[in-house]
């Protein structure tokens, strides 16, 4: 059955292919620089590792906007996605499947009920602008540097040509890989939180987790896009939208690969946060916009003529359209799916107002006075809740995704049977041991077994001046609610 | 594997410069070898004349190496077609100069010495329009922005082969002690090698398009 549900990413995933493959070596393939059947299958081979190696990032991000807990759901979420591109692509639009991603999740969210993280949004729609900006302003700084150094090292013909040749290889292996990272959430993110898959270890050389292995099979059918279905469109870029030579090609293909790879990047995080810099969010951005843009980049510094402003114009139209109509063809299929096919779109998140959440509300400085008065009740959706809270006080936004976090209800169990199915290379010894510590107790709230662990040991508490560290243990403690949850 | 990419990129360069200085090399030999006709020493004419077939024959060949490349290894893809062109028409030079020297050879034109450095003059500027050709085509492979340098002394070149042309015909048809039928003999021949500057000029013509195609 879940082979099933998932079908609607692996096509989405296959027009991925079909399409954004031409963005990497549309140029080198149309203008005959190189063949498409190295291409394909350098192109195949870098997403599937760009999306296993790096694609947990931006999958991460979706999750944060809406965690599409039922298989049925994915699956409409996917769907909508990739009928929303279609559609938008039939009509002639650069649209990406990051929009129609984001839209189908958040018409999910709407018909459940479930609050929008707009913190999360607006981190999404700015890195949706952002992207065809950065793409411009690198290809222009990548133009510069590139005809320079042909001037200054007097670069004859021939020699150019071998080094677009290979450079073109070069920038689309890292543009594919890219592509894969930065992408592959759009394709397989939705189906994340409820993978049946478990984390396989390979003689203890290397694991791919549950998240990996979907990855993979998403990683997958984009490669087989590529090869079955992205000849044609590479013909189109690179004889018919992009008519550029070969050296400009190189330098947008090489702007287009580092705006994705910015976005897709944890090692980059990392770096960033460990050195104390402000980080770059990761956040699936398109693939089509970024080349537009580092194209126009180059177009602006030639002048400006010849720039296609209708397909600039066509890039905004894409950014406000596509989430609005796989919002709404979501929203409608979940409607039908559920109450005609009988589906379970998704698993109610309920909240319930205990004493314990209006204790800690309280120690946050928010006033509980009407709050005490919704003691002990229990609401299906956050959107009920919500609505219920909004009857009684006014809230700022903040406070109210304090109150929602501290009343969600998630009951959990701690079982010896259950600790021994983590990872001891990922957990500390230290941290299994505190686990062990609150062996039988039973937890209604997340928060309140996040307050037990960190009372007990350092190593479950979140150190606010170390950002990597905090991050990671966030993951762990991910895993310890999905692991000890009970019904 | 890098070194041996950037190998054959350079054996490309190398060929393409041998090819033009075949041409350049062939424009030295017709001075040499009208230079030898005129002064009556038809043995050392013929010797050039050899050498000259021998260099067409060289030429022809390169260039053919050269087009079975361009299209074997697909090098400069959008271009390529643009640079079989430009390889024909330097060739079509080449084999001017051939021309030239073999009608001399086969007609044996009765030339004045009076109209000697006329003749010498006119051949000048042809070869010399051709040799500007030729560095604007070296300098279209290494340097693009050095080819417009060049372009412009080719048109100078042919509008004073037109002017040494005109002048030598009024001074062959105004002179009464010739025939007309001689007259008209050694015109052809002033004719003939003026073509070999318009030549030059239509191949740079060309360039000028080459040029915007080839733009970074």
């Amino acid at each position: 059955m879940f082979l099933f549900f998932l079908s609607s990413g692996l096509f989405l995933g296959w027009s991925l292919g079909a399409n954004d493959a031409a963005n990497v070596f549309g140029t080198a393939v149309g203008s005959q620089m190189i063949s498409f059947k190295r291409a394909a299958v350098l192109c195949g081979v870098f997403v599937i590792l760009g999306a296993v190696i790096s694609g947990a990032g931006t999958s991460d991000t979706i999750g944060k906007l809406g965690t599409v807990n039922a298989m049925a759901g994915a699956f409409i979420v996917a769907l909508a996605a990739a009928v929303s591109v279609y559609l938008m692509t039939v009509l002639g639009y650069p649209v990406s499947t990051s929009q129609g991603i984001i839209g189908a999740i958040i018409g999910w969210n709407l018909f459940t009920g479930t609050l929008i993280d707009y913190t999360s949004l607006t981190k999404i729609v700015s890195s949706w602008i952002a992207c065809p900006i950065l793409a411009a302003i690198f290809s222009m700084i990548l133009y510069k540097l590139v005809v320079f150094c042909i001037k200054t090292f007097k670069i004859r013909m021939f020699k150019l040509d071998t080094l677009t040749r290979y450079g073109l290889i070069i920038v689309g292996i890292f543009g594919a890989y890219s592509l894969g990272a930065n992408n592959i959430a759009n394709v397989m993110g939705v189906f994340v939180p409820v993978s049946p898959f478990r984390d396989i270890s390979f003689m203890g050389i290397f694991s791919l987790t549950s998240a990996q292995q979907l990855f993979l099979i998403g990683g997958i059918t984009i490669a087989i896009g590529v090869i079955t279905y992205s000849k044609r469109v590479m013909m189109t870029v690179g004889t018919g939208i992009m008519k550029i030579s070969p050296v400009s090609a190189f330098v947008a293909v090489w702007a287009h690969s580092i705006v994705l790879f910015l976005f897709a990047s944890q090692g980059l995080e990392h770096f960033l946060i460990s050195h104390g810099l402000p980080s770059i969010p990761l956040v699936p951005v398109s693939s089509s916009q970024a080349i537009v843009g580092a194209v126009i980049g180059i177009g602006l510094l030639k002048g400006g003529k010849g720039i296609r402003w209708k397909t600039v114009g066509g890039i905004s139209v894409g950014w406000v359209v596509t989430p609005l109509l796989a919002a709404l063809i979501s929203f409608i299929s979940l409607f039908f799916f559920q109450n005609v096919f009988q589906q379970q779109t998704y698993k109610p998140v309920e909240y319930i107002v205990s004493a314990a959440a209006i204790e800690r509300i309280e120690n946050q400085g928010i006033p509980t006075d009407k709050l005490k008065g919704m003691l002990g009740n229990k609401y299906s959706s956050a959107f009920q809740f919500n609505k219920a809270l909004k009857e009684r006080l006014s809230l700022r936004l903040d406070d109210t995704s304090f109150i929602m976090e501290s009343t969600e209800y998630h009951k959990m169990e701690i079982t010896g049977a259950a600790i021994r199915f983590l990872d001891s290379k990922w957990f500390t010894e230290e941290q299994i041991k505190a686990l062990e510590k609150l062996d039988g107790q039973v937890f209604i709230h997340t928060w309140m077994m996040d307050e037990a662990l960190a009372g007990i040991s350092p190593s479950w508490r979140i150190k606010k001046d170390d950002r990597l560290f905090s991050r990671r243990l966030k993951e762990k403690i991910d895993r310890i609610h999905d692991l000890f949850h009970t019904r | 594997m890098k070194s041996r990419i950037l190998k054959n990129s350079k054996e490309t360069d190398r060929q393409f410069d041998e090819f033009l200085d075949n041409v350049s090399e062939a424009g030295v030999l017709f001075r040499e070898a009208t230079e030898n006709y005129f002064e009556g020493n038809l043995e050392a004419f013929e010797e050039k004349r050899n050498k000259m077939n021998d260099l067409e024959h060289r030429g022809d060949a390169l260039r053919r190496t050269l087009e079975h490349l361009l299209y074997t290894k697909t090098l400069v893809p959008e271009l390529r077609g643009d640079i079989m062109e430009l390889l024909e028409n330097m060739d079509a030079l080449l084999d001017h100069y051939k021309a030239v020297i073999w009608r001399f050879d086969i007609e044996h034109p009765d030339i004045l010495p009076e109209f000697h450095d006329d003749f010498r003059e006119l051949i000048a500027s042809g070869v010399n329009a051709v040799e500007c050709t030729v560095r604007s085509c070296k300098a279209f492979f290494s340097e693009i922005d050095e080819t417009c340098n060049h372009m412009h002394k080719v048109i100078f070149w042919e509008t004073e082969g037109d002017i040494v042309s005109t002048r030598l015909q009024k001074r062959i048809f105004r002179n009464e002690s010739l025939r007309l039928s001689h007259k008209r003999h050694i015109r052809d021949f002033v004719r003939f090698i003026e073509k070999i500057g318009d030549e030059a000029e239509d191949v740079i013509d060309r360039f000028s398009i080459y040029i915007i195609k080839r733009a970074i």
